[in-house]
């Protein structure tokens, strides 16, 4: 053989190779996306052309997002989860960030310690510890509260390994200077880390707000009143009611998923950028 | 001198501490007491919050309950077949993705990403929808004369348990594949130049350079994985409620039937949480050591 010709016959396997590859990755893009397209269009729909898998635009959105409405509390699940969300994504963005900073810049041997134990509790399932919270949670009257959603939310080990990890580039030249500038501790991490880390903090609140958002299992279990239910709660229990109505459902699913898509994509720069960038 | 810089390493540490307790704090009281607090409960017996103490009697009764068998088996099938499918699936589209002369790649990886933006919920009952009988999977699979019957998707014991792994694989793939895509920006453009010059293909890259570089990265996904996959529970309920049968029941579900459906036997309910635990705990172990065995 020549060696254009292997040049060649590479050129030739090359081209069937990215064919190939753009092939599968449509469609696995296609199905990534059809359930969305299948929402929207849904929520037009009535609940009988739904499970018929009629796959055209139709007039029953107006009808749908009444009978919705009619269904519940419709306006008080939207802003119970707004609020759950909003809290639980603070409160944990600021304990779990200030957690992994500090075993980072503040090393020690303890620290390390504590540091492994949490990151083992990774391995803890939510479903082996929610019996003896709900036990401890109804002695404390937390149950039916938004403390008592919130609190078991707030320490993930998830986000403490992220912000330690990203603290790891942090230049620590920075903090020696602000320190000899007589800037606090507090300060130093509040006023130069915090402005400092932006990407990774947005990413951190994708994620978070994301999870908080969605949140279902202790939500389901905590949350024993109407008042408190939040949406995921809503929906579910219209989606497993005995004859579900799956043109409202899709008008509830819309309204679940569009406050966590539109993060997403108003973040997802930074989102990237952090995931990406937190090693260089 | 000394004495003022002893006082500021102490101060330091003093501050240290304060950054980090809050955490520590809110895991000690609500991860770590928790976990003790259910093995204490795995030793009572009883109805509701009456109980006395029973020994070993709740993890004696595991063995012999057909129920939790039945989810164990059931969550162990999900893990054994899902997780494999969907690390390997998000590792070859991600080392797809790496490649800067791929175009569209981020169109790709927002679209294949998207479903995670979604509520476990949402999305389960998006999958209950599509997959009705007479609904639009089947639709499209007559269309495309991959079948003749329509599949009884959710009527199915066998069709259901596939009907949950295909839901799973399609909301976390993406996720997975931007952890595997982050880490594959930090291997240096250089080695896979090198390898090229030496005439390696596609294959022998991903094989020799790509997994053996992403191994920390493939671990940390398979433990989430497993945990995830392991205590599943937001799906199953809303797509099958564990039905037909009993057939996609998982053991988070039980440990959430026996607690808040049945008349609550949380002493029970807690023996069933011990289970999961050390389900994961050894599976996760067993991860460790295997991409510890392969480093040396």
């Amino acid at each position: 053989m020549t060696k254009t010709d292997t040049i060649y016959t590479g050129k030739g396997k090359r081209r069937i190779s990215y064919a190939f590859q753009y092939l599968f990755l449509t469609v696995i893009s296609l199905i990534s996306i059809f359930p969305f397209l299948w929402m929207i269009i849904g929520a037009t729909n009535r609940s009988m052309d739904i499970t018929l898998g009629k796959l055209s635009v139709g007039n029953q959105f107006l009808v749908n997002l009444e009978n919705l409405l009619n269904a519940g509390d419709l306006l008080t699940c939207i802003k119970n989860s707004a609020v759950l969300s909003l809290i639980m994504t603070l409160l944990s963005m600021l304990v779990c960030s200030m957690a992994g900073y500090g075993f980072v810049i503040f090393k020690s041997k303890v620290k390390e310690f504590f540091f492994s134990v949490i990151l083992l509790s990774m391995m803890i399932p939510t479903s082996s510890i929610v019996i003896p919270m709900f036990k401890m949670f109804s002695k404390m009257h937390l149950l039916n509260t938004k403390l008592g959603v919130v609190l078991p939310a707030i320490s993930t080990a998830f986000l403490i390994f992220f912000f330690r990890q990203n603290t790891k580039n942090f230049p620590v030249e920075t903090i020696q200077s602000a320190r000899i500038d007589g800037l606090g501790e507090l300060g130093i991490f509040f006023k130069i880390y915090m402005p400092m880390m932006k990407s990774s903090y947005a990413a951190a609140a994708i994620i978070t707000f994301m999870s908080s958002w969605n949140n279902y299992m202790w939500p389901l279990i905590s949350l024993q009143t109407k008042e408190q239910r939040t949406l995921p709660l809503m929906i579910s229990s219209l989606g497993t009611a005995y004859t579900p109505d799956y043109g409202m459902i899709m008008v509830g699913i819309i309204i679940t998923t569009v406050p966590s898509a539109l993060i997403f994509f108003l973040m997802q720069k930074s989102f990237v950028d952090s995931m990406m960038g937190s090693v260089k | 001198m000394e004495k003022k810089k002893r006082a500021g390493g102490f101060r330091l540490q003093v501050n240290g501490w304060g950054f980090v307790i809050p955490s520590i704090v809110l895991f000690l009281w609500l991860t770590l007491w928790p976990m003790i607090h259910a093995f204490i409960m795995s030793l009572q017996k009883g109805k509701g919050m009456v109980t006395e103490f029973a020994g070993l009697e709740n993890y004696i009764r595991l063995f012999g309950d057909p129920v939790f068998i039945s989810s164990t088996k059931n969550t162990i099938l999900y893990f054994v077949i899902q997780v494999p499918i969907m690390l390997v699936l998000a590792l070859v589209i991600s080392s797809m993705l790496n490649n800067p002369k791929l175009r569209f790649r981020g169109f790709f990886r927002t679209a294949i990403f998207v479903p995670c933006v979604t509520s476990l919920v949402a999305y389960s009952l998006l999958f209950k929808s599509m997959f009705a009988v007479d609904g639009v999977v089947n639709k499209a699979l007559a269309a495309l004369h991959l079948i003749q019957e329509p599949i009884p998707w959710l009527l199915d014991t066998f069709w259901a348990k596939v009907v949950i792994i295909m839901a799973i694989t399609w909301r976390w793939t993406g996720y997975n594949m931007i952890f595997y895509l982050s880490s594959l920006q930090n291997i240096d453009e250089g080695i896979y130049e090198a390898a090229r010059i030496d005439g390696a293909n596609a294959w022998q890259n991903f094989r020799y350079i790509t997994i053996p570089l992403l191994k920390p990265v493939i671990l940390l996904t398979a433990i989430m994985s497993t945990t995830g996959t392991l205590q599943l529970f937001d799906e199953v309920v809303n797509i099958t409620s564990g039905g037909p049968g009993g057939s996609t029941t998982t053991i988070s579900q039980y440990i959430y039937n026996l607690s808040f459906k049945y008349a609550p036997d949380f002493g029970y309910a807690a023996t069933v949480s011990y289970a999961i635990f050390i389900m994961v705990a050894v599976l996760s172990l067993i991860q460790m050591k295997v991409s510890g065995d392969k480093n040396d």
